[in-house]
């Protein structure tokens, strides 16, 4: 033995594993990029969505009289309808009443016709037009005097859980999970190839599961303050409602987490070179960004392709997100999309394992 | 150093895809305690040699043996027993020195206080710093921490010393030095023939994937006929090289780029017969050095070529 002097220390079975988690912490954290795309950025981007999409009070309809015989009976009798106070009301010489119209200073032109009636000039196109049109003709028939012929009421309802920052925060969180996924595996797997340090790292004992695993880990701690930080920042912003149960949420997440490490191992398995690996993973990621319901549904896409969509680890991770944190279900109601994440996260890693290169 | 043997590789060879023999039928043979250097250019096949010695590359054929271990069996054994500096690792920038020093450690089934091997690698004052912030040397030399954290009985260093500053060069052979004192074995590759002269017990000389010449660095070059060489350049060509090869104690003569060199054992004896032989013939010269050997010629000897071909 080259030294017999000092005494060695003897490293347990995990030594290793816990080493190459700490390290890989570390070094995450002391990464500015890092910390920013992964926790600062969903919150900024959930924060500009939420103010541009936020509830609007009720808007006043804006429309105009033309002025001719009967306008100011009309205009009285508008004014005098239950709803009245929501019109802002002009009177203004025909042509200019038509002109004001045409550049959409207002949604709807009123023009009294010769016998006490009224005609309508609206566009069928814009929807605030349409529901001048057809919000002026309710209270000038209600002023006018006509029964309802079907007894009904309405109910206000702008609770928390049916607003598009609701839909949202999930979505983004699924985005974050991809992309830290993708990105904290592949990148950091590909960087330490091309600096010969896996290489370095197999020359020593190091048992090569212990290094997956660590690396698995790091994404797992990730995850719950993503999760963490994510949720937290619906809830306390914008008194988002978690109706789901914690355990489902984080049983999801996790999965979800493990998905994308497990893709990100697998782009990672082989490439060389950074810009090889961001390439593929840009490539993956893409399609996913677009259909898998982040910033809106995708039942928006044709229906033919909706199950398709639907295959995507994504979409999966979305849907089951959502069911859970905005509906409150179980995870049992959820096989569907679990069982899609699942296939993906085992078969990634499957591939993955089989195809990797430590040089 | 005794006769324990602790590496033996036999008719090493190996081929990469597309019919590139980089080892073309290598033997090698280190014992206990020595420090043995695989000294040839770039491109000779010394860092394929090292790795597959390593366990870190697959031989076409031949067999290795480390410390009566082969790879195939019992690499997890043998990978407690050596430390391994590879030619280029970039550690990673974010952790300090301690922390990297503690996570190859902590791969071990025992390893070194990682304060004494700091201490022992004149790391101690860094120990905090960042790897980014680390100059070459600095790194270089917590590339050889990673390797000795482990106690390892045997070191394997490739170019431990390419790049680096003079001081830093020096630095690293103290290391190298200390680590054989206590009774390491040491395996390294160079392409610089002054470090292989300084800190080498043993040398095997690689051209091609083969060794053309092994021994101490004495044997080596005594070998090119001369402990000496004289140089000296004529302002007059066409001078037959057989004139000089009959002054007294000239063991042979060499042409290079219009510089003759003599190998001699005496040159008491012949440069004053050199010198009376020019004055006689009326020649001029325009150039007269004398030096003591060294495995660049040994090597420019075998070959023909320089060992850096800068």
């Amino acid at each position: 033995m080259a030294t017999q002097t000092e005494s060695l220390t003897t490293n347990g079975r995990w030594s290793g594993y816990a080493g190459l988690l700490s390290a890989r912490m570390k070094e995450l954290f002391r990464e500015p990029e890092v910390l920013f795309w992964i926790f600062l950025f969903p919150i900024l981007l959930a924060f500009g969505l939420g103010i541009a999409f936020r509830n609007r009070p009720v808007e006043k309809i804006n429309v105009v009289f033309a002025e001719q015989a009967g306008s100011a009976q009309l205009q009285q009798l508008l004014k005098s309808a239950p709803d009245g106070q929501k019109f802002v009301i002009q009177v203004q010489p025909a042509d200019q009443a038509a002109n004001s119209f045409r550049l959409g200073k207002v949604d709807l032109e009123i023009v009294p016709d010769a016998n006490g009636g009224v005609q309508y000039v609206y566009d069928p196109a814009r929807p605030e037009s349409v529901l001048a049109r057809n919000e002026v003709d309710d209270a000038l028939q209600i002023a006018a005097g006509r029964k309802p012929v079907l007894t009904s009421s309405s109910r206000v309802n702008s609770e928390p859980g049916s607003r598009y920052i609701d839909f949202l925060i999930p979505g983004l969180l699924g985005m974050n999970l991809m992309g830290s996924g993708m990105w904290g595996i592949g990148f950091a797997l590909v960087d330490m190839r091309q600096r010969k340090l896996l290489k370095r790292f197999v020359a020593t004992p190091m048992r090569r599961s212990d290094f997956l695993l660590a690396l698995a880990s790091s994404r797992l701690v990730l995850m719950i303050i993503e999760l963490v930080i994510v949720l937290g920042f619906g809830i306390l912003m914008f008194h988002m409602r978690v109706m789901g149960s914690w355990a489902a949420i984080l049983t999801v997440s996790c999965l979800g987490a493990m998905t994308f490490a497990g893709l990100g191992l697998l782009t990672a398995s082989r490439a060389q070179k950074i810009e090889t690996a961001s390439g593929i993973m840009n490539a993956i990621m893409m399609p996913m960004w677009v259909f898998s319901g982040i910033f809106f549904s995708y039942e928006r896409f044709p229906a033919k392709v909706i199950p398709i969509i639907r295959l995507l680890p994504l979409t999966a991770l979305n849907d089951s997100l959502r069911a859970v944190i905005l509906e409150g279900k179980t995870l049992a109601s959820q096989t569907e999309p679990l069982v899609v994440l699942g296939l993906w996260c085992v078969l990634s890693f499957l591939f993955a394992v089989r195809l990797f290169r430590w040089t | 150093m005794n006769d324990q043997v602790v590496v033996r590789c036999k008719d090493l060879r190996k081929t990469y895809p597309g019919n590139v023999e980089a080892v073309r039928g290598l033997d090698l043979t280190i014992y206990a305690g020595q420090c043995f250097g695989l000294l040839g250019p770039n491109g000779a096949g010394k860092t394929t040699t090292i790795e597959i010695l390593e366990g870190l590359l697959d031989a076409t054929s031949g067999d290795v043996e480390i410390l009566g271990h082969t790879w195939k069996r019992d690499s997890r054994a043998l990978r407690e027993m050596i430390g391994i500096s590879l030619q280029e690792t970039r550690l990673s920038e974010k952790l300090s020195v301690r922390e990297t020093v503690e996570l190859f450690g902590g791969f071990y089934k025992q390893a070194r206080p990682v304060a004494d091997v700091i201490e022992e690698l004149s790391l101690t004052e860094k120990a905090d710093a960042r790897v980014g912030n680390l100059s070459g040397g600095q790194k270089q030399r917590l590339a050889i921490a990673t390797a000795l954290v482990s106690n390892p009985r045997i070191l394997f260093l490739d170019e431990p010393t390419t790049g680096l500053d003079p001081q830093s060069r020096r630095q690293v052979w103290d290391i190298v030095r200390r680590f054989q004192q206590t009774g390491g074995t040491v395996l390294l590759t160079t392409h610089y023939m002054d470090e292989a002269e300084r800190l080498c017990d043993y040398i095997s000389i690689v051209d091609h994937g083969k060794v053309i010449a092994a021994g101490t660095p004495a044997e080596l070059i005594s070998g090119v006929g001369g402990q000496h060489r004289v140089e000296f350049a004529l302002e007059v060509d066409g001078v037959d090289n057989d004139i000089w090869r009959k002054l007294p104690g000239v063991g042979g003569v060499h042409q290079d780029a219009g510089i003759t060199a003599l190998t001699v054992e005496e040159p008491h004896l012949t440069i004053p017969a050199l010198l009376a032989l020019v004055n006689e013939r009326g020649w001029k010269l325009s150039q007269l050095t004398t030096r003591q050997s060294s495995l660049e010629d040994v090597f420019v000897n075998l070959t023909g070529r320089h060992l850096r071909e800068d």
